[in-house]
């Protein structure tokens, strides 16, 4: 496996001067090239999150004080529908696995593009697709889907949600679920077929490590939805009862279906940006990774784990076996902790320094730490019988995946920025979005849990002012708004850095892996030469030569 | 190096210790304290899990944050690259693998506590669900329903009865879509869905009106979807269940 790839032929011109690439509009339209794709999945993916973030507004304005009227129970139901179905199917997935991954995982393993380039266009326009298939739900009559991104059946039916709202929303699913396939494929291939000569497995970025298994989970997992969807739109129209009772279906079969979709789908908006911070700690503390393989290992366990837990979602229901799904819920705290422990040990005795990314990254492991804490507390059945579907739970799941895909996500954007353009972010415009996103983020959901504590359900339009929930609510929301402001900040910085350009240099953090060894941006087929891969840090090696790790075996396949 | 390994045992002990002493002066967390045995033994087993969660979250925040205040890049002097440790990392893959088996073993206790099912309760109580009220149905007594949700209001609500100190046996169903039976004041919540039924006890301990709730989304009027629990002494329950609610 090791060797797949023969090395790229240097010539007195440039590489991608026969290739006739188009310029402009055109470009963005018809490029295979996995940069260009990435990036469209990448803005796309964001102008999806500033939406969805728009409606959390929308949600924590309704419920700032008890008795509020802004939104009728209508909107506030498609409004909490459609943030969670915009954040998780299209916003915290494609960011992650067509997005970073499509740019940064050819570029860490010394590949010219993805294994099937036209694949990963369609990968491209099958979301996009999607994605306005899913918007467009509000402009039909009876307004967009209502019955919360798990569309638990039979709240799903005709006739409990009739219209062609949810109808677009399980077509969505359908078109975005297959991009996900098609991308979970050429990522996999990618990875196991295309790495430079010298790029063994274990010489593979973590990220790189975190996308592969992310690709296998995707093939486990959205299988799965899409049966589940393709059988609800059969029930919907042409007359089956899979999830009916009164034909003879089940209800809960959906339940079970769904989660087993979700549950590794969670990992599957997780490991990525796991992935991400365990790039970006050893750079910023000039370090390696502290125990790689245990990095890989936990992240295979915490895969595998995956896909038997899917019933913790389901311990309220009366239908599951509690002390199994239970107990394989809490042995994913070890490989998680395990990461933990090697992140601290990443930065012990390093030379730390806080430029954005790694500020990001600091966000991430205390957002994350709480909010793995609290999701250890709903791992048992009984306590989870007291706080399942209350806000507790809104708190906990926000803290895990506000914690991965905002924080560790915009810190792989500030990290990769220069070299996906070639300029550099604003240090001090970032450093203001930090702060302004840890303040709203905390102070928006800790109250949560206090709140769910003290029995508030979740997707309640409003609440009486006898219950005491509106000073905590209040406070959540202020929260909301500063995190709406931080993301103006970030939009701003995005802005300024592209138009006040600030040459980034091919290295600009004095990274660590393949990837900071090409150009900022790369060239087309992204390497006109390749340095010799003979540790996971080949980039380090090359500019630290005093401080190498060479092993000793497979030295006669770099040659390049 | 030293300073870290001897941390996670300390913590062990800890949380060891935590959990023998759960029962005793411990605030319930924001929790109910519990209105019903059941509710008791699940704040028991909150209150060690945040005992132990707090421990172990103080623990990980402090190294977390050890190298962020004490390991700030001084120089541009490249510090000693170390790649692994393997008995360290052993450690902290042993450790934590061994307070979630007691974590499991303090769950699957509490758990046939909570779930248990007595043949012979004191009395018996159907509940429906449907959009977007209860019914509770008392066999040779009175039925008590939701009356029309009124939109913004919160205060309609039915009652369910209870009968202090004794076991009431509650059969859960749902008329269409899945619905979440929760009262705070039980620490406790269950499905109730269309095509299966739940059955569960409740032994309650204190006398009083308790708020319940629907916690799972279940269409338009979710927010509306509320009830009482009234618990008041066994004499006072038989006579209500005589009268067909009449007397209360």
């Amino acid at each position: 496996m090791t060797v797949t790839l023969d090395p790229p032929v240097i010539t007195e011109h440039g590489h991608g001067d026969d290739h006739k690439e188009s310029y402009g509009l055109l470009k963005w339209f018809t490029s295979t090239d996995h940069k260009v794709i990435g990036k469209s999945y990448t803005i796309t993916s964001v102008v999806l999150f500033l939406l969805a973030g728009i409606m959390a507004l929308l949600i924590r304005a309704q419920l700032s004080h008890p008795g509020n009227t802004f939104l009728s129970q209508q909107q506030f139901n498609e409004m909490f529908t459609m943030h969670g179905s915009l954040m998780l199917y299209l916003f915290a997935g494609p960011f992650a696995f067509g997005g970073l991954a499509n740019i940064i995982v050819p570029l860490q393993i010394g590949a010219p593009d993805m294994a099937f380039p036209r694949l990963n266009a369609l990968s491209y326009w099958l979301y996009l697709g999607g994605s306005i298939t899913m918007l467009s739900g509000f402009f039909v009559a009876g307004g967009a889907a209502d019955f919360g991104w798990v569309a638990y059946a039979p709240l799903s039916s005709a006739v409990n949600s009739p219209g062609a709202g949810p109808d677009l929303w399980i077509l969505s699913l359908v078109l975005t679920g297959f991009s996900a396939i098609f991308t979970g494929v050429n990522l996999v291939t990618t990875i196991f077929c295309l790495r430079a000569p010298g790029m063994t497995m274990f010489r593979m970025p973590v990220f790189t490590w975190n996308m592969l298994v992310t690709g296998i989970l995707i093939l486990i997992a959205f299988p799965v939805l899409f049966s589940a969807m393709v059988m609800l739109y059969a029930d919907r129209h042409l007359g089956t009862h899979v999830y009916t009772v009164a034909g003879g279906g089940s209800p809960v079969l959906w339940q079970n279906l769904f989660w087993f979709f979700g549950h590794p789908e969670v990992y599957i908006l997780a490991l990525p940006y796991f992935g991400i911070v365990t790039e970006i700690l050893p750079v910023f503390s000039k370090k390696p990774i502290f125990g790689y393989k245990g990095m890989v290992f936990a992240t295979i366990s915490i895969a595998a784990l995956s896909t038997s837990v899917w019933a913790h979602h389901m311990f309220t229901t009366g239908t599951v076996l509690l002390p199994f799904f239970s107990g394989m819920s809490y042995l994913i705290a070890v490989p998680t902790g395990i990461k933990f422990f090697n992140w601290i040990g990443t930065m012990w005795r390093g030379q730390i320094k806080f430029d954005t990314p790694m500020l990001f990254c600091m966000g991430f492991l205390i957002t994350f730490l709480m909010g793995g804490i609290t999701g250890i507390i709903l791992a048992s059945p009984p306590l989870d019988f007291a706080l399942h579907d209350t806000y507790f739970v809104v708190a906990h799941f926000h803290q895990v995946l506000f914690g991965s895909a905002v924080f560790a996500g915009f810190a792989g954007l500030y990290y990769w920025y220069p070299k996906i353009t070639g300029r550099m972010m604003h240090e001090k415009w970032g450093h203001i979005q930090f702060w302004l996103t840890f303040i709203g983020v905390s102070l928006t959901f800790i109250p949560q849990y206090i709140l769910g504590l003290n029995g508030m359900p979740r997707r309640i339009a409003d609440y009486a002012a006898n219950t005491g929930w509106g000073t905590l609510n209040a406070i959540s929301s202020i929260g909301a708004a500063v995190l709406g402001l931080s993301m103006l900040v970030m939009v701003y910085n995005f802005l300024i850095s592209w138009l006040k350009p600030i040459p980034a240099g091919d290295n600009p953090w004095d990274a660590h892996t393949l990837e900071w060894a090409t150009t900022s941006p790369p060239p087309h087929h992204n390497y006109v030469s390749i340095p010799p891969i003979r540790s996971e840090r080949p980039t380090w090696d090359l500019n630290h030569p005093e401080f190498p790790k060479v092993e000793k075996t497979d030295k006669e396949l770099v040659n390049v | 190096m030293a300073f870290v390994k001897s941390l996670p045992k300390k913590a062990l002990g800890l949380g060891v210790l935590a959990l023998i002493f759960s029962s005793c002066k411990l605030p319930t967390f924001g929790q109910s304290s519990g209105a019903t045995s059941q509710a008791q033994h699940e704040n028991h087993l909150f209150q060690a899990f945040v005992v132990a969660g707090i421990i172990v979250g103080v623990l990980v925040f402090i190294l977390l944050i050890w190298p962020v205040i004490f390991h700030r890049r001084k120089s541009d002097e490249i510090p000693r690259q170390f790649f692994e440790h393997i008995p360290l990392e052993l450690v902290y893959t042993i450790i934590p693998f061994i307070i979630v088996i007691g974590l499991f073993i303090a769950t699957v206790l509490t758990e046939n506590k909570v779930d248990a099912v007595t043949p012979n309760p004191d009395a018996r109580v159907t509940v429906l669900a449907y959009q977007w009220g209860w019914r509770f149905e008392y066999p040779s007594g009175p039925t008590v329903y939701s009356h029309d949700v009124v939109l913004g209001q919160h205060d309609t609500y039915p009652t369910m009865v209870l009968p202090l100190g004794e076991t009431t046996q509650i059969t859960l169903k749902s008329l269409d879509v899945v619905h979440g039976f929760y009262v705070r004041d039980f620490n406790f919540s269950r499905y109730a869905q269309p095509g299966v039924t739940n059955v569960f006890d409740l032994t309650t301990t204190r006398a009083g009106y308790f708020i319940g709730q629907c916690t799972q989304f279940c269409g338009l009027n979710h927010d509306l979807m509320l009830f009482r629990v009234h618990v008041v002494p066994p004499s006072q329950f038989q006579q209500w269940i005589q009268t067909k609610g009449a007397s209360l």
